[in-house]
């Protein structure tokens, strides 16, 4: 990243394509096409799962065949068909690596393009990969020095066999089954993702990551993640996405579960890149996503996310604020640039006396692209002393976008105090001018301003990701001036 | 819920046919009942009604057409009229015009009722143009629709500055029936015009009386609206009030909600700004208490550029009452350079009490400046503390700071006599004496 000059911006300016738009010819073994209770208990025989989990999926999917498609967001798009989804596939030259060495060598060419060669990170930035390419994760990196801590970071399919107990606990109790219509989807048929245990009084000693791919043609990604921070413990942990480039719409309808005990805190950041769609508003990833965190005594859950990819997203990273003094946190920003759709935003249920949360969101809309912020904070009546500050920025370039906001604020408390403010504004022709001035081209310009404006946000995400984040901010709005 | 429905279905053939059949508006009286056939009352399965349910208000028999008419006398009705200055008034009492206390003219514009506008033909143009052009065709401003044929109509021609206000009094009187009134009124202000429009519904009994009125006022070229609502009825009745303004260029229309009283009262208010160069400003003070319900809805619609607007409303909110304030400003790609505002605060003193608040903003254009602001929170104990040391009793330093919380809107309030009227009805709203003016 540091070689990174102005030159190589110019050059990759020019050829504008989507970044990561390549297409790993790895031979898959892919299930049938369609969703049905077969396919599901295949799913978990294919996990050699035991029969508990096998009948949740079950369940789930039994709930979901009554459920209906929300359409409430604002967005337009056209349904996928859920019969037309291939709900498993995993790289088949198995079984498991034990080193680097092992992996096929065309995979760690696909990290390479990424950005993430795993060898790299080890020596440089101390981060424990868990990389999940079309729902398997293959290699995994850092494990023994997490195991000193006593830090459970593996496969959610592995966690599943070797530690039931947290699982049965703790699975689905955030994110019940019947939330919504795509949690229930990923209930049934979700193929892989990745657990997270640190056990009391533990502070994890490196940032926990994990990325995301979708390989496989029209395979839907339907990953589960679950985070669980015991009594004052600490995590952060980071999660990263890109999809080769695909003329169709994938779908993506993950799930992320975090469960901070009393005292700890949990650190949740996410770069989203997946492929937007071309200029034509063609192709593009379909992103539905249910996030939540449930705090406890004197525990913090932080989101931090920057969205620039998927075709629509529809992504609420939620906290529900049980215990007394739990904050929450959400900082955001959602970049939209040709015909992407993003309807993004955060809950914050505040059920404890004291508790604390903040919003900070930033949306930059370009091109013909929507960009919706959905919020809710509700005090409920037991809640005394809440308080809850939020704010959410719009910026426009361009006449044929749109930026919206839709804040619900809900209040049974008295005692409780609640602060919401919105702006919407362009960049101003004053600062374009003052750049042009000082021979900066519009682009840069803007670029810089829009820096300027998701600083507060991106402030917020670990080393790593700020400086990915920042030049995923300079691609995804070029050639949204002129 | 269903009954009430049924009832109002199977009138409306008896309603209709007592009116003139071939009129210009029959056919749109009986497309509004089909629609409102297929629609219904409005559930809180709808986006715009989540926190509204109308269960409670709708589960009593209303009576449709009130069978005779009170006498009533100046003295029943005083103390709801702005007396200390010279006005038009139009009075209603149980959905009929009532003449003796009204003051009408026909001198160079026309202040007077809409049933005879839509029966006498000199007014056809003018009904043909502007009635039922703006209002939404949802089940509940369908229901009046259907039902309309009494209200305030005023037409004021072009270049006429108004000489004194006018108030639109709707009364509702001691049967022994739930009534339900559909009031309609017509406001046209032509080029260059200026007018002041005080509109009061106002039970006088205490049975339990629903008013689903619909408004629609076009303010046209260079005008200039000033609308007060007062909304302090008994605790018995309810108000549906939809209201609809449209506006032209270079108009000016403000409007100012105070809402006091009912049991449940909903505003739903839309104004469409149709050119260049128009301000709406709309303001609101809501305090209730008990077991009261205001639900304000606000729609700004921004279509062309260099336009304003600007809303605040202010609540306070006691006993196990809920308010709602549901804003939302729509500004299309065409309109550049707009300037919009949004700012709701609200005050809780109960822990009973709960508040919803949705500020909405859907921006299509890039040169906006459009920001809103939302608070939630209560009354400064510091403050209270420096009033109580200074010999002012708990109560009256309270009333004090709500005063001092809602004077922002009050003192935008230009007409003195309204003004005054407000501060009394908030001064024994909260039971105290303050004694002196804001």
């Amino acid at each position: 990243m540091s070689k990174y000059t102005e030159d190589d911006l110019k050059k990759e300016l020019k050829t504008k394509q989507y970044e990561y738009g390549f297409y790993t010819d790895i031979e898959a073994d892919t299930l049938p096409v369609g969703l049905n209770e077969d396919i599901i208990i295949a799913i978990s025989k294919k996990k050699e799962e035991p029969e508990w989990m096998t009948e949740w999926r079950l369940d789930a999917f039994k709930k979901w065949k009554d459920m209906e498609e929300p359409e409430w967001a604002n967005v337009t798009y056209e349904k996928p068909d859920f019969q037309n989804i291939s709900y498993y596939s995993a790289p088949s030259n198995k079984p498991k690596y034990n080193s680097l060495d092992e992996v096929d060598p065309e995979l760690l060419e696909t990290f390479k393009k990424l950005g993430i060669s795993t060898d790299e990170q080890k020596k440089l930035a101390g981060v424990a990969v868990d990389v999940v390419i079309d729902s398997v994760s293959v290699a995994t990196s850092f494990k023994d020095t997490l195991k000193e801590k006593g830090i459970i970071f593996c496969s959610m399919n592995e966690a599943i066999k070797k530690h039931p107990e947290l699982i049965k606990k703790y699975i689905g109790t955030v994110i019940p089954k019947t939330d919504n219509y795509y949690a229930a989807l990923n209930s049934a048929v979700f193929s892989d993702g990745s657990f997270c245990y640190i056990p009391k009084g533990v502070k994890c000693p490196m940032e926990l990551s994990t990325y995301f791919r979708i390989n496989e043609a029209g395979t839907g990604q339907f990953e589960r993640t679950l985070v669980i921070a015991d009594e004052g413990s600490y995590v952060s942990y980071l999660e990263g996405c890109s999809a080769p480039s695909r003329p169709e719409n994938q779908l993506h309808a993950a799930v992320v579960e975090l469960i901070a005990l009393d005292n700890s805190e949990i650190k949740y950041s996410t770069v989203q890149n997946w492929f937007p769609g071309n200029s034509n508003g063609e192709g593009g990833v379909f992103n539905f996503v249910t996030k939540r965190g449930i705090c406890h005594n004197n525990s913090k859950i932080s989101w931090t996310q920057v969205e620039t990819g998927s075709a629509v997203t529809w992504k609420y990273p939620s906290c529900v604020l049980k215990g007394r003094n739990s904050v929450g946190e959400f900082y955001s920003i959602a970049v939209t640039n040709n015909f992407q759709q993003a309807d993004t935003g955060t809950k914050m249920i505040h059920i404890g006396e004291n508790s604390k949360s903040t919003i900070i969101s930033k949306g930059i809309s370009a091109g013909k692209s929507q960009n919706s912020y959905r919020g809710l904070v509700q005090i409920n009546s037991r809640a005394n002393n809440a308080r809850n500050f939020s704010q959410c920025d719009s910026l426009l370039i361009g006449n044929e976008c749109g930026a919206h906001t839709f804040p619900y604020i809900e209040t049974k408390n008295k005692s409780s105090k609640i602060e919401h403010e919105a702006t919407t504004s362009k960049i101003g022709e004053d600062q374009i001018f003052y750049c042009n001035q000082r021979g900066i081209d519009t682009e840069k310009a803007i670029a810089l301003i829009v820096n300027g404006f998701s600083k507060e946000v991106l402030n917020k995400l670990p080393m790593e990701f700020a400086v990915e984040a920042q030049k995923l901010l300079e691609i995804s709005l070029e050639g949204s001036v002129g | 819920m269903s009954n009430l429905k049924e009832k109002i279905l199977s009138s409306f053939l008896a309603f209709e046919n007592e009116k003139d059949i071939d009129s210009y508006v029959h056919s749109i009286r009986s497309k509004a009942i089909k629609k409102f056939e297929s629609e219904g009352f409005p559930t809180k399965k709808l986006e715009g009604w989540k926190y509204t349910s109308l269960k409670r208000t709708l589960k009593y028999d209303y009576k449709l057409f009130p069978s005779q008419k009170d006498i009533i006398d100046f003295k029943d009705i005083q103390d709801y009229l702005i007396n200390d200055i010279e006005s038009y008034k139009i009075v209603f009492v149980n959905g009929k015009y009532y003449s003796n206390l009204s003051e009408t003219t026909h001198e160079g514009m026309d202040i007077c009722i809409l049933s005879s506008a839509l029966t006498q033909s000199k007014y056809d143009l003018v009904i043909e143009n502007y009635f039922d052009k703006i209002s939404k065709k949802d089940g509940i401003t369908s229901l009046n629709t259907a039902f309309s044929h009494e209200g305030a109509y005023i037409h004021i021609p072009k270049n006429i500055q108004v000489d004194k206000p006018i108030q639109i009094l709707h009364f509702s009187t001691g049967e022994n029936e739930s009534l339900m009134f559909q009031p309609r009124n017509l406001i046209v202000v032509d080029e260059n015009s200026q007018v002041e429009i005080i509109e009061r519904y106002q039970s006088i009994t205490n049975n339990n009386v629903l008013v689903n009125s619909v408004s629609e006022i076009y303010v046209n070229k260079k005008s200039n609206v000033k609308h007060y609502k007062i909304q302090n009825d008994k605790k018995s009745s309810s108000l549906i009030d939809n209201t609809f303004v449209s506006q032209e260029h270079s108009s000016s229309y403000n409007l100012h909600t105070f809402s006091f009283g009912g049991d449940l009262t909903r505003n739903n208010l839309n104004i469409f700004q149709n050119d260049q160069r128009i301000e709406s400003t709309i303001n609101g003070i809501t305090i209730i208490d008990d077991e009261q319900h205001v639900d304000h809805n606000t729609l700004i619609h921004h279509k062309e550029p260099n336009c304003t607007s600007h809303q605040d409303y202010k609540g306070i909110y006691g006993g196990r009452s809920v308010g709602v304030f549901n804003g939302r400003v729509l500004v299309e790609k065409e309109a550049q350079k707009t300037n919009a505002f949004q700012a709701n605060n609200n005050v809780l003193i109960s822990d009973k009490a709960s508040i919803n608040t949705k500020p909405q903003l859907e921006i299509f254009a890039d040169d906006v400046r459009c920001s809103h602001g939302c608070t939630i929170g209560q009354l400064d104990n510091n403050a209270l503390f420096y009033l109580r040391s200074r010999g002012i009793p708990e109560k009256e330093a309270t009333a004090l700071m709500m005063f001092g919380f809602a004077n922002k809107v009050l003192t935008s309030v230009q007409n003195q006599e309204i003004k005054s009227m407000i501060n009394k009805i908030i001064a024994s709203k909260l039971a105290v004496k303050i004694g002196f003016d804001l």
